[in-house]
């Protein structure tokens, strides 16, 4: 009876975040590596592995990361760790990075096989930020660092949160993409006020919101006349909005949002 | 002295003649309202109290009478228990705690030492106690059982029940049956081998083990298939070695039968089945065994070669009702696949299973009760979701109100993902993982492909999964046919049981952190109160010094109320 190993998951299938149980964060996406982790992945690989890895991957010997086979991971997740921990006696010291770090550098690994360092074009930060206070008007809702409207979600630390690959897909697909707790409400007191904004909270007897100017308001549903949660994000789509290069700018630029240090 | 004389000023405060809990008060334990004797409130698990003094028409009137602070932080899961005046809990790691019942003053506490390191996927999580005469017993996180002197906290004696290196833990309240204190072991995400024992509550010595994965010879082995030749998959020869079948809900027993009964945990590992091929026969099933010889007379399995970590660590509800017009000893069971069931206790027989949240892993059942299971495409989502149209929270069954009372999670969904695991002894044995199904504004028949942001177990103040993605409800069904009689919504998930009373209120709580007073026969709600933090437990209704109380916990805090003096 012949019983194969546990099979190396294709690269491609599987993302798995820190953890080998049930009660911790594992993703599956099946499409493949969004190229904008690919490429943001490619640069972090350049600040931090280049030096002893190489740019080939095979700096270290007996090591051949292009090779897409890894010692001592098979799964997205496993090789997380082995960033995250590090091989302190081995010489390899661990890396304390966030999730959009993470997932960027895992899908580099997994595809520097395939790719071609020189024809990606990572987007730049510097201009994205340009973007960001200017063509792309995004501090008309969102805030960085204290400047901006609080209507939309605070963004001074979004590179910590999400990848590039979600941030891309939220710029061009803000409706698919839109969480629900950030579908904007309207609701009308009894008394027959409006408001509009965006849910901090709900529960069955009371939402909690930051309407349009920015205020912390709370309501008991009681005493509600009308209460929407909408479906469609309150930003417009920046597909054809912004070039593709744009685009990858303005991701550059979120994705060094990193909060306060 | 001291102790003496406090416990002689809870006597008198308590009003109380019983000063002893012997095995025919655990019998009887529902005569016994003021107590709270067993984790599910008598051997029947109803969780109903025939206590009446807090009624529909004074409990807007309800008030918090003392509260007792946990000083460790962490999800509290513990059901106490009460004699005559003092009640006993347990918080973590495995402390026990005795408080007055009426003022929340503490009288002793008892703190375990957990030797080695211990290995608990979800927590530090203890669920309670069990108690017999002058005893308490307690499972420890590093898989062993202490019983306690229940006027002082002394240790009296420890036994080890299993290797906490090798991922087993005990974190289920014991049942208590005659000369036997009967404890069963978690740790399904470590490839545990499952098992039910028995230990005499005078010594701590094992009389009987029941291993809910069994070795070969023994029955049921053969539905841990051989692996089938060539197969592309990674499939484990040995799987039964670690095969999951954990216990961490307690048990019921049925003194006409002399069985006790146990839903037993998930097969290992928990999402890849193609490893372990077959039904993994005793997981995800309840097992009903002989109580002096621990001997399996049936068994049912609820999810066969479950992939979906559906635990059926339910409490196993045990009534006698009226089924197609014929009296049966019935066993009631929502269980965490989604289905509700009806089962004859005496035999096992299937004789109800239905729906009672969306479930697309099954398409029905045949004629033998098996269900028929219809596994979604990969990347698709599973209805009910990995926590299950319920889970391990206590239902209750209502005797005044004939019906059956469970929270339940609507329309929550996961995405699965399955991954070879090879096992290594202590380490997490997932062989896969899971990702809330998030649906899209756009069309919510399609996820938010990699919903990053949205946590797979959410916890904490903040509802940021939203009704969209599930929310929670109290069920009230007719125990007969599993028709739903009335349903309290609400907007965010519950892992909280249910407590109702001969004055037909029905008390529950929720994540959103409000203990919820309804009526039992209606749904309605009478009053609400805000206790600040997610419940994770069920409340229990009891009485001290001749006045009704409601103890629930919440955040760190167990919070009493009673009427107004």
């Amino acid at each position: 009876m012949r019983i194969t190993k546990p099979i190396q998951s294709t690269a491609g299938l599987f993302a798995l975040a820190l953890s080998a149980f049930a009660q911790t964060t594992m993703q599956e996406h099946p499409e493949a590596y969004p190229r904008a982790d690919i490429e943001y992945g490619a640069r972090l690989y350049s600040e931090h592995c280049d030096r002893c890895h190489g740019a080939n991957g095979a700096g270290v010997a007996g090591i051949n990361l292009a090779s897409g086979k890894f010692r001592s991971a098979t799964t997205d997740g496993q090789l997380r760790m082995v960033i995250t921990n590090g091989f302190p006696t081995a010489g390899m010291p661990p890396f304390r990075l966030d999730i959009a770090d993470l997932t960027g550098l895992v899908a580099w690994l997994r595809n520097m096989n395939a790719i071609d360092r020189g024809s990606l074009k990572p987007g730049d930060p510097a201009r994205g930020r340009v973007l960001f206070e200017g063509k792309g008007a995004c501090e008309s809702c969102h805030r960085v660092n204290a400047h901006g409207s609080r209507k939309g979600p605070d963004l001074s630390d979004i590179g910590t949160l999400r990848s590039a690959g979600y941030l891309e897909r939220i710029l061009v697909d803000p409706n698919g993409q839109l969480l629900p707790i950030n579908r904007p409400v309207h609701l009308v007191t009894r008394a027959g006020k409006a408001y509009d904004g965006r849910r901090l909270n709900e529960d069955t007897y009371t939402v909690q919101m930051m309407d349009t100017d920015g205020h912390l308001q709370s309501f008991v549903k009681a005493d509600l006349r009308e209460f929407k949660v909408s479906t469609k994000s309150a930003m417009t789509s920046y597909k054809g909005e912004l070039k593709p290069d744009e685009l990858a700018d303005l991701v550059a630029y979120m994705l060094s949002l990193k909060g306060a240090q | 002295m001291f102790f003496g004389r406090v416990a002689v000023v809870s006597l008198l405060l308590a009003g109380s003649v019983a000063a002893q809990v012997t095995s025919q008060s655990l019998l009887e334990a529902a005569k016994e309202p003021r107590n709270w004797l067993t984790y599910g409130g008598d051997y029947s698990s109803h969780r109903y109290s025939a206590l009446a003094k807090i009624t529909p028409a004074n409990v807007k009137s309800l008030s918090l009478s003392w509260v007792y602070q946990s000083p460790v932080a962490g999800s509290w899961e513990a059901t106490p228990l009460v004699v005559d005046g003092v009640m006993y809990i347990t918080q973590r790691p495995n402390d026990i705690v005795a408080l007055d019942a009426a003022t929340g003053r503490v009288f002793w506490s008892y703190r375990y030492n957990n030797l080695e390191d211990p290995r608990v996927c979800c927590g530090a999580n203890n669920r309670g106690l069990g108690v017999l005469g002058d005893k308490l017993f307690m499972g420890t996180l590093d898989a062993s059982l202490v019983a306690v002197d229940r006027h002082n906290g002394h240790q009296l004696w420890k036994t080890r029940v299993a290797e906490a290196r090798a991922g087993y833990s005990i974190t289920v309240a014991p049942l208590v049956v005659k000369d036997k204190v009967i404890v069963g072991v978690g740790g399904g995400e470590f490839g545990v081998r499952g098992f039910i024992a028995a230990y005499s509550v005078d010594t701590g010595k094992e009389l009987w083990r029941f291993y809910t994965v069994p070795g070969p010879g023994e029955a049921g082995h053969e539905t841990w298939l051989p692996c089938p030749p060539n197969s592309k998959d990674y499939c484990d020869p040995e799987a039964w070695k670690h095969g999951g079948g954990s216990i961490w809900v307690t048990g019921s027993y049925d003194p006409e039968t002399n069985l006790n009964y146990w839903g037993t945990g998930n097969a290992g590992p928990d999402y890849n089945p193609a490893q372990r091929p077959g039904d993994n026969l005793y997981t995800a099933s309840v097992v009903a065994l002989d109580t002096d010889t621990g001997k399996l007379r049936w068994h049912y399995q609820f999810t066969p070669g479950d992939r979906y970590d559906y635990d059926s660590v339910q409490v196993p509800v045990l009534a006698d009702i009226t089924f197609q017009g014929k009296p049966v000893k019935a066993m009631l069971w929502a269980n965490r696949n989604g289905n509700y069931y009806v089962l004859d206790r005496a035999t096992g027989k299937f004789l109800l299973g239905k729906p009672f949240v969306k479930v697309n892993w099954m398409s029905g059942f045949d004629a033998n009760g098996r269900p028929i299971q219809t596994p979604q495409p990969v990347g698709q989502p599973t209805y009910p979701g990995m926590q299950g149209g319920t889970n391990w929270y206590s239902p209750s069954f209502s005797p005044r109100t004939g019906l059956m009372y469970f929270p339940i999670w609507e329309e929550q969904a996961i995405v699965f993902s399955r991954i070879p695991v090879t096992y290594k002894e202590g380490s997490g044995f997932g062989g896969g993982g899971f990702q809330p199904y998030v649906p899209s504004a756009d069309d919510p028949k399609k996820g938010i492909p990699n919903a990053s942001g949205v946590p797979n177990l959410r916890r904490g103040p903040i509802n940021d999964w939203t009704d969209a993605a599930g929310h929670g409800a109290m069920l009230a069904i007719d125990p007969a046919t599993g028709e739903a009689k009335w349903k309290f919504r609400m907007t965010d998930v519950t892992d909280v049981g249910a407590v109702t009373t001969a004055s037909d209120l029905l008390f529950t709580g929720g994540r959103e952190g409000y203990l919820q007073v309804l009526n039992a026969r209606t749904g309605e709600l009478l009053l609400k109160r805000n206790l600040g933090a997610q419940m994770l437990n069920s409340p229990i209704v009891y009485e001290a010094g001749g006045r009704q109380y409601v103890a629930v916990m919440a955040g760190l805090g167990l919070f009493v109320f009673g009427l107004p003096e």
